[in-house]
């Protein structure tokens, strides 16, 4: 048995080396990736993937150890994709969402994973939603990814759920504006934390008043819920919520959302398999670098020389 | 390095002591040296660093003490390790821990001890040279 | 205090000497470094003169000692009457070690007592706590229970000295059992004079142990300064520490700004109680750490002195001056100590206690040369308690009151390190005070920079530590005879902790952490109960657990 197809088996059966494994094959290696992802992909499907997402110092993390807390009382498996930004000067990252859920580490029923964007447009989306179907074949019940909600690559990451929770809390600067436009559109719940401060009720309001001033007519209206994520209180109402839309979405959406999903995924491996054949089979015939030259002098624009290029090859 | 592959290091603070000053600053000079670092945050157990290091499967394990306590803790760590099948990663210790200490803690696996005073220039470059090359 | 003619006269003859005789020098003889800076960030300047003090008021900004603002010292003679306690830090190992070492200490001539615990009692943990498991005794004393105390204080008179605990999120715990022992030797509540370090706001950015959230942290803090404020007349029922948040990575003005503003918060709180200021406020006292920059940090502990006056006098109208009082006790910089070429770090302790006398401190602790080792020996306690014998005895020093006041450099840095504090105050009270501060990390981030800095400099060259980044010594071995903790320590706690279990009167333990529970959660004042809960032989951990249960656990925010 290949390495790929020993790690399947391995993430079929749960088993947490494994799962790990295959989370760094699809965030580094592209060729065993696609194999592997291949092999889970029948396997997918069962997991309720929720994404929480909001400005820092909202209290994301410290929500998500109570709601792992909670989903443990109710007999569930919870899986763990908290996402930071790479640094663009350095490449690095410092991945510390895990450190609120630390406790939880040692649970066997959790798996909690820190991954980095790395900066690659399209391409850290497609490793976090790599790594979520990984954490779906190894039967986790529930699948929570958290990013912190600034950036458009936020926004696409945020498409990877199901159930899409922006939080917010009262103090943190700017109140509403601290929600991108983006995201207030994508919202399936709103979680207002640190309910138990004076200025949590204005939060709620603004929320509601932004979310009148959408007419659109809507089949789910995104609820709000107060929680105080350092005490837990308010989280089992919101599992209540996650639930009710899960349920909404298996009536109406599920379907239509899965396709939608499918679709875009699909043109994105298209693409991606487009680029990379084409642009490595140019290079590769030195027309590629003739034709750079003349952008450089001038003598053609980037688009038309694209063009050139692309019939040339179709030819 | 493969390009897109990242040297991933967990920094993990076993134990009561609760100076990280150190532990910081290391996670810090190794991000902008271009590495992915996890922190634990403080008061590990051994048990959950381990944990940690599985799920994250990292490259390195870098444990910062300097409460007097590594020759209680340290042992466990390089046990689970190995029973967790995790004997690849690189550990390496700092703080504040004995001259003659180390031989001991070299002997159970820790393959190297960055007293105070040491420059984090030379903990990145041994990073770079030491963590294992995995495919 | 100058005449403005005067100013302008030496101003002519500045520019006249920096456009002639100085770069003339300069020209021969090249400054050392581009710019000079001191820890806190502040340009030196190659000469201070009368101009850099122009608008000094004597009697405003200085003033007399024991007067207001309190600048030149609390006390009209300062050490010419009475020395600053020499009170050094110490702690490891059963509480019977730990007992002797303090009477070692004392018969060394040291003046006050000191205690570190172990890490399993600071985080309120029995030393049979799975949590506690090789820690037991290693970087301080092991105390589980009232019986352990007992021991620690055997044939110490409590009336005859006083004791500072370093201990914070269980310091009522402490202190409760503190009192019980005096109550044993008979000794009446009132004479009972010592001090518990009980900040439990700094635990959050720097000294990281908490236990609690920040809310109920800052009601156990609180709590204890109440109950000192009514009971205990001559304890000093917190330390505000900057200590630990220097150590941190701060700088020389984040630690007065950060520390000052802790006291503003605790003095709030306290108001909150019902008390008036000068109820409590002449106990509230301050623990400064001593760094290498030798003028920085006098200046600091200066300006520490005129900052605190004014913010009772004008931000809380005290009346009292005591209340006004910032009295300090300094440690000496344990992260300035290297491991490398230990001997050299008597010296930089040297300096760094002698800048602690000249800044007036009440009380000083001396590191010792092998801390970056481990804990001292006692040898080399010893030679450290000597370094403050030999400040206050040979040095002369000691024979004047504030004896750089006037000094134009001494004064500007005073100025600039007051201003710069008040603009970081001015700065949290615009956040909403220290809590949200807390909460938006921005303490944390802070220090976080200053430390990553600081490392960068060292590795730049451009900080040169003696012996570390120059100086070094290829393939050193160490010169010095470690202190190394008995590992039966563990055991022999761990079997006296289950034995006490077995021979107490378990319902009474039983009936008591109930209560304790009850109040706890109605919020009243609990070190009536918790000292009731030690006198029947309730442990450390099974009180910490009871409030573990009511607040909480805390998880903090991290900032590199």
């Amino acid at each position: 048995m290949s390495r790929v197809e020993e790690l399947v088996k391995g993430v079929l059966a749960g088993e947490k080396r494994s799962i790990a494994k295959a989370i760094t094959i699809v965030e580094n290696n592209q060729e065993e990736a696609q194999r592997l992802i291949a092999l889970i992909y029948p396997h997918t499907g069962k997991a309720h993937v929720i994404g929480l997402t909001g400005p820092g110092g909202a209290g994301k993390s410290t929500l998500i150890e109570k709601m792992i807390k909670e989903y443990r009382r109710r007999g569930k498996t919870v899986g763990v994709v908290a996402v930071d930004p790479t640094s663009p000067f350095t490449g690095g990252a410092f991945l510390g969402d895990r450190i609120r859920m630390q406790e939880l580490s040692t649970d066997e029923g959790v798996f909690i994973r820190s991954m980095a964007t790395r900066n690659n447009p399209g391409g850290i989306a497609k490793a976090t939603k790599d790594a979520v179907k990984i954490l779906d074949a190894a039967g986790k019940d529930v699948i929570i990814v958290e990013t912190v909600g600034a950036g458009q690559s936020e926004v696409e990451i945020v498409k990877v759920a199901q159930t899409i929770i922006v939080m917010h809390a009262p103090g943190l600067g700017d109140e509403i504006q601290a929600i991108k436009a983006g995201l207030m559109e994508i919202a399936d719940i709103f979680v207002v934390n640190k309910a138990d401060r004076e200025n949590s009720d204005k939060a709620v309001m603004d929320i509601q008043a932004m979310l009148q001033l959408d007419e659109r007519e809507k089949a789910w209206n995104p609820p709000i819920v107060k929680t105080v994520a350092l005490t837990g209180e308010g989280v089992p109402q919101l599992l209540e919520k996650i639930e009710e839309h899960r349920q909404f979405l298996q009536k109406e959406l599920l379907h239509k959302k899965s396709w939608e999903k499918a679709e875009a995924e699909l043109i994105e491996a298209i693409r991606d398999k487009v680029t990379s054949s084409i642009i490595e089979k140019l290079k590769r015939e030195r027309r590629f670098e003739k034709v750079l030259q003349q952008i450089v002098n001038r003598e053609i624009d980037p688009a038309t020389a694209a063009e050139k290029l692309l019939n040339q090859e179709l030819e | 390095m493969q390009s897109g592959r990242k040297i991933r290091v967990l920094i993990a603070k076993p134990g009561l002591d609760s100076h990280d000053r150190g532990a910081k600053v290391v996670a810090r000079a190794l991000r902008d040296a271009g590495m992915e670092v996890i922190y634990t945050g403080l008061r590990q157990t051994p048990e959950q660093i381990v944990e940690t290091a599985l799920q994250e499967d990292v490259d390195v394990i870098g444990l910062s003490i300097l409460s007097g306590a590594h020759m209680a803790l340290f042992p466990r760590i390089m046990e689970l390790l190995k029973e967790k099948g995790l004997t690849d990663v690189l550990v390496f210790a700092g703080g504040i821990i004995p001259e003659e200490d180390i031989p001991e803690l070299k002997k159970i696996g820790i393959k190297e001890v960055f007293g105070p005073g040491t420059p984090t220039e030379k903990i990145i470059k041994y990073v770079f040279e030491n963590a294992p090359k995995r495919a | 205090m100058f005449d403005k003619q005067k100013i302008e006269e030496i101003a002519k003859e500045r520019e006249r000497w920096e456009k002639s005789t100085l770069p003339n020098w300069i020209k021969q003889c090249p400054e050392r470094q581009k710019e000079f800076r001191n820890h806190s960030g502040f340009t030196i300047k190659g000469l201070y003169t009368p101009e850099d003090v122009k608008n000094l008021d004597y009697m405003r900004d200085l003033g007399f000692p024991g007067e207001y603002p309190f600048t030149r010292g609390l006390h009209a003679t300062m050490y010419r009457g009475r020395l600053w306690t020499m009170r050094m830090f110490a702690g490891y190992g059963t509480a019977e070690d730990t007992n002797k070492r303090f009477k070692y200490l004392l018969s060394e001539g040291e003046t006050g007592l000191s205690t570190a615990f172990d890490y399993p009692t600071i985080m309120g943990y029995d030393s049979d706590h799975p949590m506690a498991r090789g820690e037991v005794g290693v970087c301080g004393v092991a105390i589980s229970s009232l019986q352990d105390m007992e021991v620690l204080f055997n044939g110490i008179p409590l009336d005859k000295v006083t004791t500072s605990m370093t201990i914070n999120g269980p310091a009522s715990v402490l202190l409760a059992m503190y009192i019980a022992v005096g109550d044993k030797q008979g000794v009446p509540r009132e004479k009972l004079g010592g001090t518990t370090q009980n900040d439990n706001l700094k635990e959050f950015f720097a000294q990281k142990l908490c236990i609690f959230p920040p809310k109920p942290s800052l009601k156990l803090s609180v709590d204890v300064i109440e109950y000192c404020a009514r009971h205990l007349p001559k304890w000093n029922p917190i330390s505000i520490s900057g200590y630990h948040i220097r150590e941190a990575g701060a700088t020389a003005v984040q630690e007065l700004a950060f520390t000052l503003y802790d006291g503003i918060a605790y003095v709030e709180e306290t108001l909150k109680r019902g008390l008036k200021v000068d109820e409590f406020a002449p106990r509230l006292s301050f623990f400064f750490a001593s760094h290498n920059d030798f003028f920085e940090e006098i200046a600091k502990f200066r300006a520490a002195r005129r900052l605190w006056a004014r913010i009772m006098k004008e931000r809380f109208h005290a009346k009292n001056p005591r209340s006004m009082w910032m009295r300090m006790h300094v440690q000496t910089s344990g992260c300035t100590l290297t491991a490398q070429q230990p001997l050299n770090n008597i010296v930089r302790t040297t300096i760094q206690a002698l800048a602690a006398v000249l800044g007036g401190t009440q009380s000083l602790h001396t590191n010792s040369f092998d801390e970056a080792l481990c804990l001292p020996t006692e040898e080399s306690v010893r030679v450290a308690l000597r370094t403050q014998q030999i400040i206050a005895y040979e040095s002369g020093v000691a024979n004047t009151v504030d004896p750089l006041a006037g000094s134009y450099y001494v004064e500007a840095l005073t100025n600039e390190m007051e201003e710069k504090a008040m603009e970081y105050i001015q700065k949290i009270d615009d956040m909403g005070g220290v809590i949200p501060a807390i909460e938006k990390g921005f303490f944390q981030k802070e220090i976080a920079e200053s430390a990553y800095r600081y490392q960068k400099e060292i590795e730049e060259k451009k900080r040169i530590l003696v012996g570390v980044n120059e100086y070094a010594i290829e393939g050193e071995e160490c010169p010095v005879k470690l202190l190394r903790v008995d590992p039966s320590v563990e055991k022999k706690q761990v079997e006296r902790l289950q034995k006490l279990k077995r021979e107490r009167d378990n319902r009474k333990v039983k009936e008591v952490l109930e209560k304790l529970h009850y109040a706890a959660e109605r919020d009243e004042n609990l070190m009536p109960t918790i000292i009731e809960a030690v006198k029947a032989y309730a442990t450390l951990g099974e009180i910490m657990d009871i409030l573990r249960k009511v607040y909480g656990e805390y998880k903090e925010l991290i900032i590199i």
